[in-house]
């Protein structure tokens, strides 16, 4: 039990996260180096279904009406009592609006240590280790993941969601659920995201635009060379916060996950929450006037040139090439 | 001898009317003009205006009464000048006759005759400007012009004086005319020292009426003209013919450095003044900008804002501060003695849309006839704006990134001289070597990808010209001349106490700018250790110095047709107009200027932090409307400029409006790097 | 409703960051602190809550270089209380020793609500939120992206994955993490700021003493390499765009 890696499954209106076979794929190779089982947590209120394609060793299913749904205050209640008994070696949450609020309080609750921003996790000698992703990706911090038990909030990037997906499902573990009483956190409801015009997710070529854009007229070039290439424009934060484009572009965290097959970023620095955002894009090319810029880290190929400038001459070349 | 006779044809009553009556009505004007004045220094915040009087003195002769600004447009300059100098020579003539008649006698004779004919033929000039002014005022209505019935009425009334005064005239002469005995010394060959009264007689002589009937109808007509004068000195003050007081007041009263850059918003926190926010906040000279305006609309054709569709106009809104004044003066009035609660003004009567049009360019007040200072007045009403942070999102990144590290690129202070990367021999640290000059690089210079290269190439030129030159690396920081105008007078003053800390330590004899933003504050703006120990240059003066000394020689003559863009900061704030054409031309360039060009030239649409903020939905771009101006003169291959930010705004503009492969955007330094 | 913030400052990441000579953590000699940026919003939100509904704002930071220009600027931005957490913080303290600081000061007179950010970008041990919550005994949302406060709670707009967000209900007192208020943060003018740091006082408050020494589970920081890196397109605008092209013709794009 000492050497199970444990895996949160992030549910959200009765879908596993994207980011759940992410943890799976990571918590599978960990669970390679030490030897032990990989062990999905799920809870919920009838989820069974959910288990179906979930590639763990097994599952230990908490079932209770006030799980139905993702509330803080009852999850990390469901799994303290759980993790005190069985103590594994790792619990890996994603870096998310589910994982990163779980961790946090169990980890001050259970005085486990809990290591987050972590980018990929690797046995070394029987040991763990670490390498966790800060300052925007510019630094990356290395260590071994402190015992007996240890709490992983994850960033997406080093595994592949399809890893971690199954073809059967797993033999599921009925844990009894703790009281859930006095729950001071409840969810009233969604609401849905804003779609907008446009449906990035879909679109096969994006373009991405960030703050190098530094005005929004400037949006009028990069709308342009988006046209020329029958792609559609996308965004990182600051262009959405400042209302330049709708939160239905947004690409990232708090935004959309994309998988096109052409990915341009527009003087786009590449900071971890955006960067999650792109899945794995056949092209990748990243313009940034910041040769140190992180999304150089992602990118298959970069320039560090000023957007603006390059942008016109660009469009102008694909015109003649499409006109030719 | 002929000789003027005083109160020819009226009866002795009529002599006491006549002094009595308009002096009664002038001094009904002139305590009302005070008791409407008071109100500018019970309301607005003290100022001092009285240094200088004889060049104040002279400014208004030049302009309140010889109306320079007013005659630069000559239909309307016409127009005014013929009514305003002729009821100046209408005023002077009164008063000269009141001398004759009262004090000493001297119109008599050859003097009486050259007296007589110069009435004459300004009453014509009066009603030719009256006639003129109706007809552009009621056929041709310029959108400038505010159509409103005042002004109607103000024609009417004057007309009605000079025609009437017309008539007295020509009434006395066909009397005369038919008895000679009416006026000593007469004979007819004298009539036509007053050629107008003298035509006019022929009409009455056509009906043959008898002396004593004209002598009637002009006493009639002479008791009309006296009463509708005292009329007019009695509603003058409530009328739009105030601006006779106000105007030359205005321009009396006018900012001596005008129109060179230096501000003073109001900013005391001493004082608890942060900016104009209600009328109280005015300085009493801002309150009288608003009723000097004589709505002639100049200011609005040349403005970059209203002509691209913002919600500008500087004739509206130097309107709405007179307009403000006479709806809350009672209020502010009545408040002044238990400091209730002023009613806000800045963002609720004037909008802040309005206030952030501004690109502070000056060509409204370089055009304004009667010095109305709309610059200072909206950098105020901005400051607190700025103070209840009332700015949009693209302004605040520019100011938090020029707080934190003094540049608006949000990059690091470190990363300044970047640009200077692979320039070998290293250029200078002035900072830890003396220099000839210090070069202020710029934020646009230092941090603009494409304006970079034209730095080094700037750089290349004066190591060419053996010049002994060096820059402040990351301790320089934005110079503050947009922050200031943009209303951020606390970031203005820590720019500035930065920028003059590392100067200090430097061993310089001159500074040297590219950008004439920078140059500006520079200038006016930073305290007297820098600008009074040391000239403070624009490099195309630098560069006209080394050609003229022969230290840049040109390898080759250019042949380009070029055309040349005055930039605001550098033309009409500092007076620098010939020197970029002198090196244009010395270059081999042929020059073909814009229509409008030197103190009539249209800003980019850059200026007073604009280029920091949110285009709004407008019409079309300053710099699109600049560069369309250079694609219809002929044969024209490059338009050059001398400011940094312009090279980024019309390197836009020619993109935006398609012309980029017929029209090239070039700093005059580029072309001078091109002929060496 | 009273309400406590909790600052944090961060290096600035406009400046190019290095590994100090232990090879464990950042060199500190040439850094540029600034507010991390969740917290700027926090406290947006905070002054937001009180211009809607009455109460007041604390702000808490702890005593390190830079922290009284953020307190200040706090100050300037409305908020009532500046508290600073005085004592040694030659190392910083992680994030479980930052939050058993704030709460050493939120103990005695616990607010209705604590607002913090909901991450920073230097967190290697969780978020602050959390673990301020869990010490405390108080309930914890992150991720928030809206305040509507109601008699005797608060609903949270929580933000999930792919723009998905939860209405959620909260009891008070509570802990929020937050990860962008309602409005951007304000502006402050550099003349109140000034106005500020004449007039407010900081309420020092020694911070307690906790042992800082223990050792990270960090054993070495470095700048990701350059192996990992894009391939980078060289020469001018006119070059790099043809390589452009060329790599969008072998991609079947164009």
């Amino acid at each position: 039990m000492a050497d199970d890696i444990y895996v949160l499954i992030e549910h959200l209106q009765g879908n596993v996260t994207e980011m759940s076979y992410i943890l799976l794929a990571a918590g599978r190779e960990l669970a390679g180096g030490t030897h032990g089982e990989l062990v999905g947590l799920l809870l919920g209120h009838n989820v069974n279904g959910l288990a179906s394609n979930i590639a763990v060793n097994r599952i230990l299913m908490i079932d209770h009406p006030a799980l139905a749904e993702y509330t803080p205050d009852a999850y990390a209640r469901a799994i303290e009592t759980l993790l005190e008994q069985r103590a594994p070696r790792v619990v890996l949450l994603g870096e998310t609006s589910i994982g990163a609020d779980v961790a946090g309080g169990l980890s001050a609750r259970l005085d486990i240590p809990h290591i987050s921003l972590c980018r990929s996790l690797r046995v070394e000698n029987d040991k763990l280790h670490f390498t966790s992703q800060i300052c925007g990706g510019k630094i990356l911090a290395d260590g071994e993941l402190p015992g007996p038990t240890c709490l992983v909030t994850l960033v997406p990037g080093a595994y592949k969601a399809e890893a971690g997906q199954g073809t059967s499902a797993p033999p599921i573990e009925a844990v009894k659920a703790p009281a859930l009483d006095g729950l001071r956190v409840s969810l009233q409801g969604y609401l849905e995201p804003n779609t907008g015009d446009v449906d990035i997710t879909r679109e096969p070529i994006l373009i991405a635009v960030g703050r190098g854009l530094q005005q929004e007229m400037n949006l009028e070039l990069t709308q342009e060379i988006a046209e020329v290439l029958g792609g559609e424009l996308c965004a990182s934060r600051p262009v959405v916060d400042q209302g330049w484009l709708s939160t239905s572009r947004l690409v990232g965290k708090s935004g959309k996950h994309v998988k096109p097959k052409l990915y341009l970023a527009l003087g786009i620095s590449g900071a971890p929450e955006h960067t999650e955002g792109i899945g794995d894009p056949e092209l990748f090319l990243a313009i940034n006037t910041d040769s140190q810029a992180p999304i150089f880290e992602v990118a298959h190929y970069g320039a560090a040139v000023d957007l603006l400038d390059l942008v016109p001459v660009l469009t102008e070349k694909i015109k003649q090439v499409k006109g030719g | 001898m002929i000789e003027r006779i005083n109160f020819w044809g009226i009866p002795e009553f009529w002599h006491y009317v006549a002094y009595v009556l308009p002096m009664v009505a002038a001094f009904y004007m002139l305590w009302r003009i005070y008791r409407h004045l008071s109100i500018w220094w019970k309301i607005g915040r003290s100022e001092n205006r009285w240094d200088h009087i004889l060049q104040r003195t002279w400014r208004l002769i030049k302009h309140g009464i010889i109306q320079l600004k007013v005659l630069r447009q000559t239909y309307p300059g016409v127009m005014h000048a013929a009514i305003a100098w002729s009821f100046f020579v209408f005023f002077l003539g009164t008063a000269l006759a009141t001398i004759d008649a009262d004090f000493y006698q001297f119109l008599r004779s050859d003097i009486y005759l050259v007296f007589k004919f110069v009435l004459d033929i300004f009453t014509i000039t009066a009603l030719v400007g009256l006639a003129l002014a109706a007809f552009r005022r009621y056929i041709r209505k310029p959108p400038r012009l505010t159509l409103s019935a005042p002004f109607g009425y103000a024609l009417l009334i004057l007309f009605l004086i000079v025609f009437s005064g017309l008539l007295t005239e020509s009434l006395r002469l066909a009397a005369i005319a038919q008895d000679p005995g009416l006026q000593p010394g007469w004979e007819p060959a004298l009539a036509w020292w007053t050629p107008a009264g003298w035509i006019s007689a022929q009409f009455w002589l056509a009906f043959d009426l008898v002396p004593a009937s004209l002598m009637r109808t002009h006493l009639g007509i002479w008791i009309f003209h006296m009463g509708l004068v005292s009329a007019l000195f009695i509603m003058l003050p409530s009328s739009t013919l105030a601006h006779i007081i106000t105007s030359p007041a205005n321009i009396f009263f006018s900012k001596l450095d005008q129109p060179r850059g230096k501000l003073s918003p109001a900013v005391n926190l001493d004082a608890g003044l942060v900016g104009a926010a209600t009328l109280r906040d005015f300085t009493w000279k801002q309150l009288m900008d608003g009723e000097a305006c004589t709505e002639c609309g100049r200011c609005q054709d040349v403005c970059p804002a209203f002509t691209a569709g913002q919600q500008l106009s500087p004739k509206e809104l130097i309107l709405a501060i007179s307009e403000g004044l006479a709806a809350q003066a009672p209020t502010l009035l009545a408040s002044n003695d238990h400091g209730s609660e002023t009613p806000i003004f800045t963002g609720e009567v004037i909008k802040e849309a309005t206030l952030w049009a501004c690109t502070t360019c000056g060509a409204c007040v370089e055009e304004c006839p009667v010095m109305i200072e709309h610059i200072d007045v909206i950098v105020d009403m901005r400051c607190h704006l700025i103070d209840q942070a009332r700015i949009d999102g693209q302004l605040q990144m520019a100011l938090d990134s020029l707080g934190r590290y003094g540049n608006s690129f949000g990059q690091s202070d470190r990363m300044r001289a970047k640009w200077t990367q692979g320039i070998e021999p290293k250029i200078k640290d002035a900072r830890r070597e003396p220099v000839e000059y210090l070069w202020f690089v710029g934020d646009y210079a230092s941090y603009h990808g494409s304006i970079t290269e034209i730095t080094r190439k700037t750089a290349e030129v004066f190591r060419i010209a053996g010049l002994d030159f060096g820059i402040l690396y990351e301790a320089e920081r934005h110079s503050g001349n947009d922050v200031r105008r943009v209303g951020e007078e606390g970031l203005f003053e820590i720019l500035v106490e930065d920028n003059t800390a590392a100067m200090k330590g430097c061993q310089y004899q001159a500074i040297v700018t590219t950008d004439p933003h920078t140059l500006n504050t520079l200038k006016h703006e930073y305290p007297p250790e820098i600008n009074h120990a040391h000239p403070i240059l624009h490099y195309t003066e630098l560069i006209d110095d080394l050609i003229t000394s022969g230290k840049i020689c040109f390898s080759k003559q250019l042949d380009y047709t070029v055309t040349y863009h005055d930039p605001c900061y550098l033309g009409r704030y500092n007076g620098i107009y010939e020197i970029p054409r002198r090196i244009l031309e010395a270059t081999g360039c042929k020059l073909v200027e814009l229509p409008r060009n030197r103190k009539c030239a249209l800003c980019c649409g850059a200026g007073g932090g604009r280029i920091w903020m949110e285009e709004d939905e407008i019409m079309e771009r300053p710099s699109e409307a600049r560069i369309l101006e250079a694609i219809q003169l002929h044969g024209v291959q490059v338009f050059a400029v001398a400011c940094p930010k312009d090279i980024t705004m019309y390197k836009d503009a020619v993109k935006t409006t398609g012309y980029e492969n017929r029209l090239e955007v070039k700093d005059i330094i580029e072309l001078v790097h091109e002929a060496l | 409703m009273d309400i406590a913030v909790l600052l944090k400052l961060v290096p600035d990441l406009v400046e190019e960051l290095e590994v100090d000579s232990t090879g464990k953590s950042l060199d500190t000699t040439f850094m540029r602190r600034i507010i991390n940026e969740p917290d700027e919003h926090a406290l947006e939100q905070a002054l937001l809550i009180k211009e809607g509904s009455g109460g007041s704002v604390s702000v808490i930071g702890l005593d390190v270089a830079d922290m009284d220009d953020v307190l200040f600027t706090a100050a300037a931005k409305g908020a009532d209380r500046q508290i600073k957490l005085t004592g040694e913080f030659e190392h910083e303290p992680n994030n479980h020793d930052l939050a058993r600081l704030f709460v050493s000061v939120l103990k005695g007179n616990p607010p209705d609500l604590i607002l913090t950010g909901v991450q920073a970008h230097n967190d290697l041990d969780g978020a602050v939120g959390p673990l301020v919550a869990e010490y405390l005994g108080l309930p914890y949302v992150g991720y928030i992206a809206g305040v509507s406060v109601e008699n005797g709670g608060i609903t949270v707009f929580k933000e999930y994955t792919g723009g998905l967000v939860g209405e959620l209900h909260v009891s008070l007192p509570a802990v929020l993490g937050i990860q962008s208020a309602e409005k951007p943060p304000r502006y402050v003018a550099v003349s109140k700021v000034r106005q500020a740091m004449k007039t407010t006082s900081l309420d020092e408050r020694a911070a307690l003493e906790l042992d800082l020494s223990e050792a990270a589970a960090i054993e070495r920081m470095f700048v990701p390499e350059n192996g990992e890196r894009a391939k980078m397109l060289e020469g001018d605008v006119e070059q790099v765009a043809d390589q452009i092209v060329g790599l969008l013709k072998n991609t079947g794009v164009l």
